[in-house]
């Protein structure tokens, strides 16, 4: 087990933990906040994957982003705490059947596939190459892009708006 | 060998670190005689009325959304600003236009006053209408 391996399970339990807390969690503004542990684990992970564009962009974006929206979304709810939500079991003996099936087929997968192992090398970074990307092949894409969080922009902002009285 | 983001995990742990044992030192060190009044929410001296968990105003909720918008378009901006200055004019124009459209977008924004905050509008008494009432 080596260094790599302990920060990748770090990561992993942060994740998994956390986001055990937000569905546990009878409050909905504390499972809100659990939510952050669980966007910054998978920005761990994709560190260690080598995608630090992608990294940057789910701290920035999600962390960031869209967990503030979320965390108003939630406070602009009338009731907060007291909320009835439904946490009992429902049909136990059908969904532990899906659950088993599926985990059984995800496992099987896990142990029969050969994975094609290599060892770790130092990830390069992305961002710049992804640049002369955006500037030079993709750059229709890259003003598509922007059209379309024009119609983002304004499509929210218009639901959004308080009705003019 | 450390890669810059392995500097920034350092960073957090350390910080992770600094705070469980600084809290965990003064567990041990402090006095603890709680009473009522300590574990009331402190606001300003006078005794806390009603419940905090109040609704917010909308306009929090659309001002975020915006936000939401602009952080996802610098998010594309990194990557561009890193390379555009090989490129010469060509590579500065494709991102003018793309900050133009965007800032099409802000000019509408600011046009319908989703930037406005909306405020109360408070009457302020006036004499002669108080003077008439009364009379």
């Amino acid at each position: 087990m080596t260094f790599y391996d302990i920060i990748f399970y770090l990561f992993a339990a942060i994740t998994l933990i956390s986001a055990l807390f937000v569905v546990s969690t009878r409050n909905i503004v504390y499972s809100a906040f659990y939510l952050l542990f669980t966007f910054f684990g998978v920005a761990g992970i994709y560190v260690l994957l080598g995608a630090d564009f992608i990294a940057v962009v789910q701290i920035m974006v999600y962390v960031g982003g869209i967990l503030i929206l979320l965390l108003f979304g939630v406070m602009l709810t009338n009731k907060i705490t007291n909320v009835e939500i439904r946490t009992g079991t429902v049909q136990l003996l059908p969904a532990a059947i899906g659950i088993g099936i599926f985990m059984g087929a995800v496992v099987a997968v896990m142990i029969w596939t050969e994975w094609k192992l290599e060892p770790a090398q130092i990830p390069l970074t992305t961002t710049k190459d992804i640049g002369h990307l955006l500037i030079t092949d993709y750059v229709l894409i890259f003003e598509l892009l922007g059209i379309l969080l024009l119609i983002a922009l304004i499509g929210a902002a218009s639901i959004a708006r308080r009705d003019q009285e | 060998m450390l890669t810059e983001f392995g500097k920034i995990f350092i960073f957090i742990l350390l910080a992770a670190i600094f705070v469980i044992i600084t809290l965990f030192i003064s567990k041990f060190v402090r006095p603890n005689r709680p009473t009522k009044e300590k574990y009331l929410t402190y606001e300003c001296g006078e005794n806390p009325q009603g419940s905090p968990w109040v609704q917010f105003n909308i306009r929090f909720y659309v001002v975020a959304l915006i936000f939401l918008i602009f952080d996802v378009e610098v998010v594309l901006l990194f990557p561009w600003a890193l390379a555009y200055q090989e490129y010469g004019i060509y590579g500065f124009v494709v991102g003018l236009i793309f900050l133009l459209v965007l800032g099409l977008g802000m000019a509408y924004e600011w046009r319908k006053g989703d930037l406005e905050w909306a405020r109360p509008q408070p009457k302020p008494p006036k004499l002669d209408e108080i003077l008439k009432t009364k009379s």
